[in-house]
């Protein structure tokens, strides 16, 4: 036995287990920043307390993800109107007397005169941050002299320079991330991206903002392009509280939270609902991902299980607890036999999926299949009658069960409604809001359904189910790397996000793990201009 | 010409109110006859707009019986009564499909205002007219367009490059009034006029920005360069919003500056809506007076109608489905009551415009308002005779006060019409079954 033991702990050592597949890589990407990496990386460069105001163009959801859009939109017109404002106002901040001590590397020889050389090393320093590597020397010397020409006519150093830094955070170079193949020496006639586009995958993925100053040092220093050296910023990166920011983003897009931003509920029916409680509830669920998926090196399934959260006092009315905290979160556990299990019952997930005056199991179905399964429920068709199905006041169709069964027995609609409605109904017994109840109209709740095949009997049951879905993990990685990318995978990239599937398994489903094993894979940054082939939806069953 | 009558001693105090729109007319030796022209020769601006509502109308409610002009006000036209000279009404045009699938409540929208129908959902395969428009006359403001909703939701905007250049709207009426008369307005009958030398300085940081372009050019492939290029096309067009920002404007007679909107609250219920719909009316019309921009997008509610009633657990676009039509009255009684409030608020919108006196007329009269819906019936998403109104004379252009029934030919006859109008040189317009070159001879004056 013993023999066994240290024969398998050998194996081990040497890496067993499957090979990492080579991937053909996908094509490269220039994306907008979205709205939270403008702001981050403002914040990260010019200091937290340097205000944003403005309005961004709206990010355009592509298949599932904001993350893929961002490498379809562009800049409108008044979208750059507001991008050319913000760049003003952030300069004028940046180098105002509370701040420019603190962002100046020099001081100008007279306030009052252009000074070149003192202008060329502050925008060179904040540019390389701007533009997430060094500024090229004609880009240099033309913000130079933007800046020499405005302190000219305005006789003021610092409010010249204002125009020569206004110029590098409207530029495309700031506002979109570019992504730069070149030949990788260790595949002839394969690309990779360069070092300095490594950083940005690496830090937008990990921290959700541009890379910070030792991260482009380690690109400057081409360590990575090197194994340790790749694996050492990975580390440092997924070590920092800043990976919170990163795992926060991504289930934000994952979980469109940016529909928060226009959730209403109606305040007659839902009167406990209200923007605290909506704020808060999407806090919720982000802690409660970032504690068991980080703080805790949990089982990314057990998100669809565990009791344990966090409450606030405006959500404690909702979830009719008491909440000591006065203002902020406290942990709490749902106890065994609540009918609180799981994110699926959080009120971020049951509030947006439902219409301002109630609950829809369509649309949580529809939501549990999209969002958490990968899987792709088709649009309705045109000419619907929705009349049989929605008659709130027919005594013969009290609760949604009823009401959503005499849908699916008309045979245009049945086709599509039975692959959402059964996993929504599981879910009835939580309001349009969020909140328990016991019935509807008078009616007790059946929350009884089943999800493929397999029967369930209330939320919690349903929230076991899609924890052992294999289905639930596989949609994450193929996410990530979607997210992380900003493309569907292609056809040449299949076999290693099947690889990373069964990784994430061997590891135990912890996201950490598989963030690595994404960060320090040559897979993740090889490059196929012209990829063979249209992308493919993952297919995660 | 001096337009200096000591006007603005003469309205200070006035704007109290709010609402009240006051313009001082031209003295009437300086127009032509018809007030639309100053008699040197220089018209008075046109102006281009649409407005828009979600999930249609009543058919039975709304088509009038009779056609050309004088016709009959069915219930649900009733809030234009009061303009009905000044209003016209397009019904019985139809977005062709070929064959392709009716994406419900975009398939209609998307037909009539690019004269293309999407063959999958979100596709834009032409730019919306109002872009069209503004290309060609937009040119010359501050703004090329201005684009609003009362929804509270900035995605939702029909103004459309295509599919991925979406103008986004303004969704608070103080945002807007900022935009417009915030800090960077320049008084257009102010007596003095001295340029800001920051705006040259602007714009020799937008210049730089501009030589980035060849780097971009040079690596990436058509779609991304096709991004790129649309980003410097913005930064260009702020370039040329700065050039005429250097001149002095000329004398707008009834621009004057409206008093700050309230910082409000956004959102669906009907009541908001209709409140922040009527602030940034009456913003957007002071920026028309004001010169600041020619072209304008409304949006009152999206496409699939999302406004909702306080206390009602179903919304516009759900009851137009799920409402039974109540057989003694024999239509839907709760979602015909969002179409009533729609339309009262287009009453409106035209109101504000018809309030604003500019020479010897109105703003509306040099104005041209497209107005239209999604659907014609939402309930069964009928793109068969999606309701359009036009209102306003575009300078004299434009013949109002009739009904055109349009016997089911393609709707981009409007959209061709309605190009020609604004001076756009187009001769056939659209694609497929909707491609015409037959623009409609009534409405052109």
């Amino acid at each position: 036995m013993r023999r066994v033991i240290a024969f398998a702990t050998l194996a081990l050592l040497a890496g067993c287990g499957p090979s990492e597949p080579q991937s053909s890589g996908g094509p490269p990407a220039i994306r907008r920043l979205t709205e939270a990496q403008y702001r981050q990386s403002i914040a990260d460069i010019f200091g937290p307390d340097i205000k944003v105001s403005g309005r961004f163009d709206p990010d355009m959801r592509t298949d599932g993800l904001l993350a893929v859009g961002t490498g379809r939109v562009t800049v409108t017109p008044s979208g750059f109107e507001q991008y050319e404002a913000m760049a003003r106002n952030i300069a004028g901040q940046a180098l105002d007397e509370k701040h420019r001590d603190a962002a100046m590397p020099c001081k100008p020889a007279s306030a009052r005169v252009p000074d070149d050389a003192c202008a060329a090393q502050f925008l060179g320093r904040v540019g390389r941050l701007l533009f997430r590597r060094p500024l090229l020397e004609s880009e240099l010397k033309a913000q130079v002299e933007v800046a020499n020409k405005a302190t000219q006519t305005l006789g003021n150093f610092y409010s010249g320079l204002e125009f020569g830094l206004a110029g590098l955070i409207a530029a495309p170079e700031f506002v979109f991330r570019e992504e730069d193949p070149e030949p990788d020496p260790a595949h002839p006639g394969s690309q990779r991206l360069t070092a300095y586009s490594k950083a940005q995958r690496l830090s937008f993925l990990l921290w959700n903002t541009a890379p910070d100053d030792e991260l482009l040092a380690a690109a400057a220093r081409g360590e990575l392009n090197d194994k340790a050296g790749l694996a050492r910023q990975a580390d440092r990166l997924i070590a920092s509280p800043r990976l919170n920011d990163g795992v926060r983003a991504f289930f934000s897009d994952m979980l469109s939270f940016d529909a928060f931003d226009d959730l209403a509920k109606d305040s007659v029916i839902y009167p406990k609902f209200n923007i605290n409680v909506a704020n808060d509830a999407k806090e919720q669920t982000l802690r409660t991902i970032t504690d068991l998926l980080i703080t805790q090196h949990g089982d990314y399934r057990d998100l669809f299980t565990t009791r344990k959260t966090f409450l606030s006092r405006p959500l404690g009315l909702v979830y009719r607890l008491p909440v000591e905290t006065r203002t902020g979160f406290e942990p709490h556990e749902f106890a065994e036999g609540d009918p609180h299990a799981g994110l699926l019952t959080e009120i971020s997930f049951l509030a947006l999926h439902s219409h301002p005056g109630r609950s829809s199991a369509t649309l949580r179905g529809k939501a549990v299949r999209e969002l958490l399964l990968c899987q792709i429920v088709p649009a309705p068709p045109a000419n619907v009658n929705f009349s049989i199905v929605q008659d709130t006041n027919n005594p013969q169709f009290k609760t949604a069960r009823d009401r959503l069964t005499a849908h699916r027995s008309n045979p245009t609609c049945a086709g599509c409604h039975k692959i959402m409605d059964p996993i929504g109904l599981g879910l009835e017994a939580f309001d349009g809001a969020g909140q328990f109840r016991d019935g509807e109209n008078g009616a007790p709740i059946d929350a009884s359904g089943e999800i493929d095949g397999l029967p369930f009997k209330d939320a919690a049951s349903l929230g076991n189910a899609l924890h052992d879905d294999p289905a639930t993990p596989a949609c994450l990685v193929t996410d990530i790397y979607r997210y992380a990318s900003g493309h569907d995978p292609v056809p040449g990239e299949k076999d290693w996000m099947g690889y990373l599937q069964k990784q994430f398994a061997a590891d135990g489903y912890r996201l950490p793990d598989l963030l690595r094993r994404i960060a320090v894979s040559d897979d993740f940054y090889r490059i196929s201009p012209t990829p063979s082939g249209k992308p493919v939806k993952e297919a995660t069953r | 010409m001096s337009m200096d009558f000591g006007r603005r001693t003469l309205l200070k105090g006035m704007m109290g109110g709010g609402a009240v729109m006051v313009g001082l007319p031209l003295l009437d030796c300086f127009l032509n006859t018809n007030g639309t022209a100053l008699a040197a020769g220089g018209r008075m601006p046109v102006r281009f707009g649409t407005w828009f509502w979600g999930c249609g109308m009543t058919p039975e409610r709304f088509v009038p019986h009779t056609v050309g002009a004088n016709y009959d006000i069915p219930v649900e036209l009733k809030a234009i009564e009061p303009f009905k000279d000044q209003v016209t009404v397009l019904t019985g045009f139809q977005a062709l499909l070929d064959g392709r699938s009716n994406f419900p409540h975009s398939s209609g929208n998307i037909a009539v205002r690019t004269g293309s129908a999407p063959d999958k959902p979100g596709e834009v395969k032409a730019p919306t007219i109002d872009v069209l428009i503004g290309d060609v006359m937009g040119t010359d403001t501050r703004f090329r367009s201005l684009e609003m909703t009362a929804t509270g939701d900035p995605k939702h905007s029909y103004s459309m490059r295509n599919a991925a250049v979406t103008n986004p709207s303004e969704v608070s009426p103080l945002a807007l009034y900022t935009r417009i008369f915030g800090p960077e307005f320049q008084d257009p009958n102010s007596a003095d006029f001295k340029p800001d030398p920051r705006i040259v300085l602007r714009q020799s940081v937008l210049s730089a920005i501009k030589d980035h372009r060849d780097r971009f050019e040079a690596k990436l492939g058509s779609a991304d360069k096709a991004r790129l290029d649309q980003y410097f096309t913005s930064v260009r067009q702020l370039e040329q919003q700065l050039d005429l920002q250097l001149q002095k404007p000329p004398p707008a007679e009834a621009c004057s500056i409206p008093k700050s909107p309230p910082d409000g609250t956004v959102g669906t219920d009907i009541e908001q809506a209709t409140r922040n719909h009527k602030l940034m009316a009456e913003l957007l019309a002071m920026a028309l007076a004001c010169n600041q921009t020619k072209v304008f997008n409304v949006v009152f509610s999206d496409s699939a109608s999302s406004l909702r009633r306080t206390g009602s657990s179903t919304n516009h676009h759900q009851l137009t489905h799920e409402e039974q039509i109540d057989p003694a009255l024999g239509y839907q009684p709760q979602a015909t009551w969002f179409v009533e409030q729609s339309l009262a608020a287009w009453g409106q919108f035209v109101a504000t415009l018809a309030a604003v006196k500019e020479g010897d007329g109105t703003l509306l009269d040099n104005t041209l308002v497209f107005a239209q819906s999604d659907t014609q019936f939402a309930k069964t998403h009928s793109v068969v005779g999606i309701p359009v109104m036009i209102a306003g004379k575009a300078g004299g252009r434009v013949k109002t006060g009739i009904h055109i029934a349009g016997n089911g030919d393609p709707i981009s006859r409007i959209g061709l019409t309605v190009q020609q109008i604004m001076g756009v040189t187009v001769d056939k317009w659209g694609t497929q079954s909707m491609q015409t070159g037959k623009s409609i001879g009534e409405l052109i004056a």
